[in-house]
């Protein structure tokens, strides 16, 4: 069991609190590969899930995990940006709270939404993303791929490409992946690499060729071109030149090298379709395990002392 | 306590007036709102009140050049009264108001209806600032001459930047002749936009927006340039970081005329506090790195940074209770000062109490040109008594600030003011009940 009330983020978690996450998503996935795909671990519990961000693909796999447990499960998203957001937040949360629900799960563009939703209730509240701060559930699922993968982390050499200032992947990567062991690089534009990054003890490239030398896995982050303000490269072209992962490029990692992404996935620009789905990605699988992931979050948070079995035959109406 | 206007003997406190380098245990005489005799053991006629400050410092009255008072306009965060009270309470017998109020004071009128309330408040002095440029837009420069006759000390558009360095020079040539200072909020704004707290390690962990401290250092290294080419006396608000402190101790040895101040929030605390998204430590500039604090106590110590002020700028709960983004910058600060300064620069062993009581009393009088800031026998009778020793802890509940938004909430701290006398008026005095000394000890 995790304890803790949250889950925001992995910065202030326990090498062994993310080792017991990532055996209970295990578990779930033995389970999941049962014919009945359903625990009733969070059977009489309600979830609501609050988007203030659109992500189609975060809001579906942390809605499939919640059913999957049998959980009640209301989803809200509120997109487009309204004047007074802080003030929506602290109404929405008194709201929530005079519903008796059981979590929260929150995706928020400002960074510390759910710390502050987290200080106002006594309900669970897990991050699915605030801001530019942390993304743990991405981070947990990227954690559980390179561990099915690869086996153990530590020392594996990993490297994380793009726009690291502006990623909550990327700071939910480094210190998952640190924690565990291994040693991380981050590589990008010098105007995408944040403020005193190898505070966090990872080592810093710009030049793509030196960060892919003999790296086990390879991290490549969304570049978000609608990104407002001052642009931070001169072109996607040139970004895509210098940054793109190809085959080419991909040369320099070990043979082996296992290729991730976030998505949605902007091909020919951060990456090529050549290795989106090559024999290096294992895309697909980080989606599958992102259930897995949020399962045994939400389990370990919201479930406690449930039953992890799952359900009879007759049970599977519920 | 009901001291009458004629005479109060404060008795046997240790005496602080930089201005004449007192530092000795002894009495003070106020007799007719000025200080009458300050001596080792003063005889008194049988009507004078006395006051025994056995253990305690008297000091000049504290002046603080920098607090936002809100009103007009957002007398829901604070009003010029409950400004001044607190002041007051905080051991403050006179500030500034900031003109950035809405209508801001870039008017005759305005700056007579601050004067105005002050007078009515019946607390600190308050001392209006007015607009550098009319409305407060960076575009063209207020009537200074006819502002600086109505009352107005020195001229500011704190709150913002003047961001057109012609406007700028134009301010400091024009304000050269009035003989007042000109005060610079030193931010870039174009490196600054969309900033929450500083730039560094901590704002890349919290995944916030930066504010760089180059963005500080470049305005306070241009206007010390349009200083020394026009003449002007600047003066530079709220400085935070390493370099401006460089910046200033350097065009200090070429002569230019320009005095700075730090913020007791700057000089204890770093943005190493902000991991828990607290907006109470949200406030512009930010609090900065330990390099950058420890650098603004050498500036302190060494007299590059002339002097202390609180920048109070007291937002409501509600403004404050949000997501971090969306909070507005600013912190209270007068109630809290005194006991932030001798808990973080004297207690820590950096400013001696002479050194802070000059930063806080003598030295921004002198910058405004006021006649406080001394004990000298003469002098108007604005005078703080405090026990360096009393230990409280920052309860908001307590303000007399309308605001409560003070990143010292829950701290323990050493000092605090006892007795507060403006014009010979005792109108402030702390309940014993309250806040019993900790002991009777010199300090
Ligand atoms: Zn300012």
């Amino acid at each position: 069991m995790l304890n803790r009330k949250d889950l925001l983020g992995l910065e202030d978690l326990t090498k062994e609190e993310i080792v017991t996450i990532l055996d209970t998503a295990s578990s779930f996935k033995e389970v999941l590969e049962r014919p009945i795909r359903k625990v009733p671990a969070l059977r009489g519990k309600t979830v609501v899930n609050l988007f203030f961000e659109p992500s189609t693909r975060t809001r579906i796999s942390f809605e499939m995990a919640e059913k999957r447990l049998s959980a009640d499960t209301i989803s809200f998203s509120q997109t487009g940006s309204s004047v007074s957001k802080g003030e929506t937040l602290k109404d929405t949360a008194k709201n929530i709270e005079a519903m008796e629900i059981d979590a929260i799960v929150i995706r928020h563009s400002e960074s510390g939404a759910p710390h502050f939703l987290a200080r106002n209730l006594d309900s669970v509240v897990i991050n699915a993303g605030d801001g530019s701060h942390e993304h743990p559930t991405q981070g947990l699922l990227d954690l559980l791929t390179v561990r099915e993968k690869k086996g153990n982390l530590a020392g594996l050499k990993m490297v994380i490409i793009g726009d690291i200032a502006h990623s909550r992947v990327a700071r939910s990567d480094i210190w998952g992946f640190t924690k565990l062991g291994a040693d991380v690089s981050i590589c990008g534009p010098s105007t995408m690499i944040p403020a005193e990054v190898e505070k966090f003890g990872v080592r810093v490239h710009t030049r793509i060729e030196e960060a892919l030398e003999g790296v086990d896995v390879v991290n490549v982050l969304r570049i978000q071109l609608e990104r407002q303000g001052q642009p931070l490269f001169p072109s996607v072209r040139e970004y895509a030149k210098l940054f793109g992962i190809d085959g080419e490029k991909l040369k320099r990692a070990k043979s082996d090298c296992i290729v991730m992404h976030p998505g949605p996935i902007n091909r020919g620009v951060e990456i090529d379709n050549e290795v989106a789905d090559g024999a290096h990605s294992v895309i697909l699988g980080q989606v599958t395990n992102g259930v897995a992931v949020r399962m045994a979050v939400l389990y370990l948070l919201v479930g406690k002392s449930a039953p992890f079995l799952p359900l009879e035959e007759g049970e599977k109406d519920h | 306590m009901n001291m009458a206007q004629d005479e109060i003997l404060i008795r046997g406190g240790r005496i602080i007036d930089p201005a004449s380098g007192v530092d000795m245990v002894g009495d003070v005489l106020v007799s007719g709102g000025t200080i009458w005799k300050v001596g080792k053991k003063i005889n008194h006629s049988r009507s004078a009140k006395v006051y025994d400050a056995g253990g305690l410092v008297v000091s000049p009255g504290f002046v603080d050049m920098h607090a936002h008072l809100r009103e007009p306009g957002r007398e829901d965060e604070e009003t010029i009264e409950s400004g001044a009270k607190a002041a007051l309470k905080g051991g403050f017998t006179s500030i500034v108001a900031m003109p950035n109020t809405d209508p801001p004071i870039d008017s005759e009128g305005m700056v007579r209806l601050v004067i105005e309330k002050g007078e009515g408040a019946g607390a600190a002095r308050v001392f209006p600032m007015a607009a550098i440029t009319k409305g407060l837009k960076g575009e063209s420069i207020s009537e200074m001459a006819h502002l600086r006759e109505a009352g107005a000390v020195a001229f500011t558009d704190d709150g913002n930047p003047v961001s057109n360095a012609g406007t700028m020079r134009r301010a400091l040539e024009y304000a050269s002749m009035l003989e007042c200072p000109v005060v610079s909020h030193c931010e870039e704004t174009s490196l600054t936009k969309g900033g929450a707290m500083n730039e560094g390690a901590v704002s890349t962990a919290l995944g916030l927006k930066g504010i760089p401290s180059v963005a500080e250092e470049i305005i306070v290294a241009r206007d010390i340039l349009l200083s020394g080419f026009t003449g002007g006396r600047l003066h530079i608000a709220h400085m935070s970081t390493k370099e401006s402190v460089d910046l200033i101790r350097r065009a200090k040895k070429m002569g230019t005329k320009v005095t700075a101040e730090a913020t007791p929030h700057h000089i204890a605390l770093t943005d190493e506090l902000l991991r828990s998204y607290d907006t109470n430590f949200k406030m512009n500039p930010p609090l900065r790195k330990e390099d950058d604090r420890m650098a603004l106590i050498e500036g302190l110590r060494d007299g590059t940074i002339d002097c202390i002020a609180t920048d109070h700028a007291p937002h409501t709960e509600i403004e404050k209770d949000v997501a971090f983004d969306d909070a507005p910058f600013g912190v209270t600060g007068l109630e809290t000062a005194l006991g932030v300064l001798i808990t973080f620069l004297v207690e820590a062993g950096h400013l001696t109490l002479e050194q802070m009581v000059e930063k806080l009393s003598l030295s921004p009088s002198k910058i405004l040109g006021l006649s406080s800031g001394t004990l000298r026998p003469g002098a108007q009778a604005d005078i703080t008594v405090f026990d360096p020793h009393l230990e409280w802890t920052v309860s908001p509940d307590d303000f007399l600030s309308k605001s409560r938004n003070s990143p010292f909430c829950g701290m323990k701290l050493a000092g605090h003011a006892v007795l507060v006398l403006v014009s010979g008026r005792a109108l402030y005095e702390s309940s014993k009940e309250r806040m019993a000394p900790r002991g009777n000890q010199p300090a």
